[in-house]
């Protein structure tokens, strides 16, 4: 698996880099699959809402009223007759362009194989809601579809009656059978629905609405498509005659040609391999989990920031236990928690100027400690004040691989695990002459979040925000794919030979602000939430 | 400039997509069914007779069952196998053993079975054997049919009227 992965992740690298150039990383479409599919989802239901007013139940009347919208009413049904079936097709394209893309960039292991799992019945759900609205057509595509459907279904030793019976002869199917693929047609795509709710349980803010200016251009190409290619019926079904050339939706039908070539129970076997392949993938191989974060209550004072940042809703705000001063705690969910270090980065008592004690923050990851991170920068402090960190997210550029003087490189798990209270402690205790935050790719943060949050942190749009007195100049924020090193080493030396061109600047240090406001400054303790 | 060109792309790739999904939305062809060829089905749902004959209960035994139990005939469920063949043009075509659906062996044998034949006139001789015998069969039929090339013929069988071709 890993090896298919080290294939497709470079080229979805390219690709994400490429698109983001030609929409930018906010309207990114694959940067928006989910959203889109959703996007999708609605348009399909919308135009088959309208389709069903003039949908007729019946073996003749089905395919008369469906081309009544085709020819006679083709400037709105008809128009949504394609919307509903291109919309459709869509749909299924981003969603196997996200299966395939999650896949490569390994979102479905560790605490997130929920979403992966509960994401294999919707592509079996998306499948069985077109092809039950092909059905429906009652056309000789609708015949084939229905025959080769059930008599696959028959192999299984569950029905009583064959039920490609139905579909034996040109007496043998009844308007009832129209009313029950109707019923299918419907209860199929709400079950799909409440999936897709069950699949976005596990994420906090999940984007299920695309930037409007995507959704408003997607929606118009669909439109344009429908008014320039409207789709069409094949002729009538006839239970007296066999299809022979079909021109197959190869989105939802892409597979029904294995039904001639091989024997059913192939088929089963094969469908059967594939399913249970693609709901094993989270444990192939199993996944050796980091330590999950870790809440220090001694120095939780309740605050939630760090369960409103959590991306994955690993964290939960319960009623305290130690007897503090406040209502509640933070509760880390270890089964969720994918170790992103986010929760520490929204701490307000992770701030590195507390030296009266350890410096220990409310919640934090055991393996990447900000005590260590601390001293690992005091190490590299330089009294000359010319250099410059780089702080970068371990998904994106090795960082280990700028180094060079002058340039002082740290890697965390994201760089929303960064306190923005580092920033300013680099600049005012360390010397540096500015910070550079590099993330794994802007809008395709390997946390969902980590960008979104340490952008809103610096610019205090977001608790804890960057103090004011740090001078912005001197921090830049970017994000970079794994295979941009070159576009991340020219960008920093930009950085570099910008801040060095600033003048020198004195940012007080906490403790000349604390004379100066008759206060212990930025000391950090636990206070009020 | 550059945000124009930006906007050409978003416009191409966009274009592109729905063109990807207007093209395989119905193309390419698929041919389903050879050309020149028919299609016969043969298929009916039909329960044989039961495998034991009934038994008149003998006074004894009817005293011995509760009183809304005491029927007169003791029939055991279980229902023969059904022996089916099909000739074609005097050559076998198909020839199986249909046992009885149901757990406990009492429901109907089911067949369901196509077969793609060259069009033209074919000569159909279809055996059934539904009852206990061991040899022979319990109807017979021999159907001449004009098959077209694409037309689909479905044999079917019922209790009362034997093989129908529909």
């Amino acid at each position: 698996m890993t090896a298919l992965q080290r294939i497709l992740r470079p080229a979805f690298w390219r690709l994400d880099d490429w698109t983001s150039r030609v929409f930018g990383a906010a309207w990114n479409p694959l940067y928006n699959l989910g959203a889109l599919g959703f996007f999708f989802y609605w348009i399909v239901a919308v135009s088959g809402i309208y389709v069903y007013v003039f949908f007729d139940t019946g073996v003749t009347e089905a395919y008369d009223s469906v081309a009544y919208m085709t020819e006679d009413q083709w400037y709105l049904a008809g128009v949504m007759r394609s919307l509903h079936r291109y919309a459709g097709d869509a749909m299924v394209v981003v969603m196997v362009v996200h299966l395939i893309r999650e896949f490569s960039y390994d979102r479905l292991r560790g605490a997130r194989w929920f979403s992966w799992l509960t994401g294999v019945p919707i592509v079996l759900l998306v499948l069985a809601s077109g092809i039950t609205g092909y059905w429906l057509v009652w056309d000789q595509l609708a015949q084939y579809v229905a025959i080769a459907t059930t008599e696959w279904l028959d192999w299984l030793p569950i029905f009583g009656e064959p039920i490609a019976r139905n579909f034996l002869a040109p007496d043998a199917l009844d308007d009832r059978f129209f009313t029950w693929l109707v019923f299918l047609h419907i209860a199929v795509p709400l079950l799909l629905l409440l999936a897709l709710w069950l699949h976005l349980q596990r994420v906090s803010q999940p984007r299920i609405n695309p930037p409007r200016g995507l959704a408003a251009a997607s929606f118009a190409a669909l439109l344009a498509l429908s008014l320039v290619v409207p789709a069409t019926s094949h002729a009538p079904a006839d239970l007296a005659m066999v299809p022979t050339v079909l021109n197959l939706d190869w989105f939802y039908l892409g597979f029904y040609p294995l039904l001639d070539l091989w024997s059913h129970g192939t088929v089963w076997v094969t469908a059967a391999i594939l399913t249970l392949t693609l709901a094993a993938m989270p444990w192939l191989p199993p996944f050796r989990r980091p330590a999950v974060a870790l809440v220090n209550l001694d120095n939780c004072n309740g605050c939630a920031r760090c369960a409103e940042d959590c991306p994955f809703n690993a964290i939960s705000m319960e009623r305290r236990t130690d007897g503090k001063p406040f209502d509640r705690e933070a509760v880390v969910k270890g089964s969720l928690c994918v170790s992103c270090g986010i929760c520490a980065g929204s701490c307000p008592t992770a701030t590195p100027f507390r030296r009266a004690g350890a410096l220990v923050p409310g919640i934090e990851l055991p393996d990447a400690t900000l005590a260590t991170l601390r001293d690992r920068l005091d190490r590299t402090a330089d009294p000359a004040g010319q250099q410059v960190y780089l702080i970068a997210c371990e998904h994106g550029v090795r960082p280990e691989t700028l180094r060079r003087p002058g340039l002082a490189v740290a890697a965390l798990p994201c760089v929303g695990a960064l306190p923005p209270s580092f920033i300013d402690y680099l600049l005012s205790r360390c010397g540096a002459a500015g910070v550079y935050l590099a993330g794994c790719a802007e809008g395709n943060c390997h946390f969902r979040l980590g960008d979104t949050w340490t952008e809103a942190r610096l610019e205090r749009r977001r608790d804890p925000g960057l103090r004011k007195r740090v001078p912005r100049e001197r921090v830049r924020c970017d994000g970079f794919a794994p295979h941009q090193s070159v576009r991340l080493r020219r960008s920093v030396e930009t950085f570099l030979h910008d801040v060095r061109e600033l003048p020198t600047q004195e940012i007080p240090s906490a403790r000349q602000l604390g004379a100066r406001f008759g206060r212990a400054h930025g000391d950090g303790g636990v206070g009020s939430p | 400039m550059i945000r124009a060109l930006r906007y050409v792309g978003q416009a191409a790739v966009l274009a592109a997509f729905v063109a990807a999904v207007g093209f395989f939305s119905g193309n390419p062809s698929f041919r389903h069914f050879p050309e020149g060829e028919a299609l016969l089905k043969v298929s009916f749902s039909h329960g044989g007779d039961r495998k034991v004959e009934c038994r008149k209960r003998t006074p004894e035994e009817l005293a011995e069952l509760a009183a809304n139990m005491r029927s007169a005939l003791d029939c055991p469920r279980e229902r023969v196998e059904l022996r089916f063949e099909i000739d074609l043009d005097g050559e076998p075509l198909y020839q199986a053993l249909l046992p009885p659906a149901g757990l406990a062996g009492d429901g109907p044998s089911r067949v369901y079975e196509r077969f793609a034949l060259p069009a033209g006139r074919h000569v159909l001789d279809l055996r059934l054997r539904d009852s206990r015998r061991s040899e022979g069969f319990d109807h017979v039929a021999r159907r001449a049919v004009e098959f077209d090339a694409g037309q689909s013929v479905a044999v079917d069988f019922r209790g009362g009227e034997g093989f129908i071709i529909r």
